[in-house]
């Protein structure tokens, strides 16, 4: 899923603070998983809004919303008939919900209360890592079900660098080296052997170092 | 000894090598790097020069190289894949080549979250074994990564690193075999403190021959003072320094904490030297450039081999 980060508080009230009357809108899916763009997120939120907009003799009016998908055309063009009157709208969905917001409705200011971070796995409760950077052309094939490319500091399909040491990633004693994670892995099934094979470089235009990407199924399309 | 392909000569026809670090100054003066590169001549083969070394903005390997070759030495060029993508790295490859200068070293390069910029993007478009692959692709086979023909191949003697003391220990001999397969013919090693452990990875380089594929060059680095061990030993990722060496360090008056440093550093020559597959050493002496004599001369290498 997605992992978002709810931004600093002040951050927010900075970027609401010429509006008296503003939409929040949350994410029925991933951001409502990593606690963060849910509706009881929504709820929370605006109650810190409008309370600290009183305590400044600058009442603020907030309505909530949450979608069920903010990431999908579907579900925020039914938001139409109810979009007026709104100084702005802070969005609390992933980067796609917000953009897609400000995407439907050109005339609105969109605010960002979230900031998005990776795609993850939810660890354990209350913790979210990153696996994967959706770089197009997967190589877990090659590398025992782990990605180098987003769980290397250097995403480095030869690995491991000088720096890893104990199990750990040079860049902090917190993270696993993903090498290390490979190599265990490869000596676990035996296949120490394909450690061996140079890996060449790769091809980068399936990420996005290609340019926005976009998929199409005609076979879907209407 | 200035001869531009000096270093392959000495290895090649069997003697001791030393080479010696050097790193650019943080500035634009030239001054600096002909001041450390007049303490290193006639007393090593080849000098290395870092790229951004610790992740720290220098003045560039290319630049330094250029500024000691014309000084009268023999450059190793460094490079990193954190700060260039394969265009930039090949386009210095050329580069390093049209200018003359004949080694260069492959490696990956220190996150730049230690450096002095830690929000720095960076690159890791190919890695250190890709850029070696890389450099012997433009030099054997005469073409660009891409597939087109280069017109003028560079002539390179390729090197690479190779830390003994990283983990997993079980596969650093592999991945120097990797390193060696995609054409490195020189390798120098993480600074050696740990030389037990050291002797147990030549000992697996042996077992896969690769001392006969590529030069081993052994990594030394002296000590100035008990904090520079203890640092070393704590905050420096993959170093591996043990606890008596840092106990030593402080067991002696201040003033002969050099001294000590010295010694314990003749001594590790000593020991590496007898290590079979040993094909030389590289002095990494740290900001103390100056001290490189007095160690190539304690250690009885002074007499660098004239090769026409
Ligand atoms: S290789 Fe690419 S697609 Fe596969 S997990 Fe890693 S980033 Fe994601
Ligand atoms: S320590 Fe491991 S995970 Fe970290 S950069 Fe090096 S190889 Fe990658």
């Amino acid at each position: 899923m997605i992992v978002a980060d709810r931004k600093p508080f002040d951050e927010i009230i900075g970027m609401v603070a010429p509006c008296e009357r503003i939409l929040l809108i949350g994410c029925n899916e991933c951001a409502t998983v990593c606690a963060v763009g849910g509706a009881k997120e929504g709820a929370l939120l605006a109650s810190q809004i409008r309370m600290r907009r009183h305590t400044e003799g600058r009442p603020i009016e907030v309505d909530e919303k949450t979608l069920e998908r903010q990431c999908d055309p579907e579900y925020v063009n039914a938001l139409a008939g109810t979009m007026d009157g709104y100084d702005a709208i802070l969005s609390i969905a992933c980067g796609c919900g917000i953009q897609l917001i400000a995407e439907t409705y050109p005339g609105k200011r969109v605010l960002p209360g979230v900031n998005t971070r990776f795609m993850g796995i939810t660890e354990e409760h209350g913790i979210w890592a990153e696996r994967c950077q959706g770089c197009g052309n997967c190589v877990l094939d090659r590398t025992c079900g782990i990605c180098p490319i987003t769980r290397c500091a250097k995403s480095i399909l030869n690995g491991p660098c000088g720096g890893s040491q104990d199990g750990k990633c040079e860049l902090r004693n917190d993270t696993p080296c993903a090498w290390q994670l490979i190599i265990d892995r490869l000596g676990a099934l035996g296949e120490l052997d394909r450690y061996g094979e140079i890996e060449k470089p790769r091809d980068w235009s399936s990420s996005r170092d290609g340019g926005p990407r976009r998929r199409v199924r005609e076979d879907m399309r209407i | 000894m200035t001869a531009p392909d000096n270093l392959e000569k000495v290895l090649s026809r069997g003697h001791f090598a030393v080479t010696a670090e050097c790193g650019p100054p943080r500035g634009a003066d030239p001054e600096s790097i002909r001041r450390k590169g007049g303490y290193l001549k006639g007393s090593v083969d080849a000098v290395n020069v870092t790229d951004n070394q610790t992740a720290v903005v220098r003045m560039s390997s290319m630049a330094a190289c250029l500024i000691l070759k014309e000084a009268g030495l023999e450059p190793i060029l460094q490079m990193t894949v954190r700060d260039r993508n394969r265009i930039a790295l090949q386009s210095d490859i050329l580069g390093a080549a049209a200018l003359g200068i004949r080694n260069i070293l492959c490696l990956s390069g220190d996150h730049q979250s230690f450096g002095d910029h830690p929000g720095a993007k960076n690159v890791h478009d190919i890695d250190s074994v890709q850029l070696v692959d890389t450099v012997r692709t433009m030099r054997d086979e005469g073409r660009f990564l891409g597939g087109d023909e280069i017109k003028g191949r560079p002539e390179l003697f390729i090197g690479c690193v190779e830390n003994p003391f990283a983990d997993p220990f079980e596969i650093r001999a592999l991945r120097l075999a990797k390193k060696i397969k995609a054409g490195a013919r020189f390798v120098q090693t993480q600074c050696i403190f740990n030389v037990e452990k050291f002797a147990r990875w030549m000992a697996m380089v042996r077992d896969l021959g690769l001392h006969e594929k590529a030069f081993v060059l052994a990594g030394i680095t002296p000590m100035k003072s008990p904090g520079m061990a203890r640092y070393m030993k704590n905050s420096v990722p993959g170093m591996d320094v043990p606890d008596h060496l840092v106990e030593r360090m402080a067991s002696v008056p201040k003033e002969r904490h050099r001294e000590e440093g010295i010694a314990i550093c003749l001594e590790t020559i000593e020991e590496v030297k007898a290590i079979e597959g040993v094909a030389g050493i590289h002095i990494m002496a740290i900001e103390w450039e100056e001290i490189v004599p007095d160690i190539v001369r304690g250690a009885g290498l002074k007499t660098r081999p004239q090769e026409p």
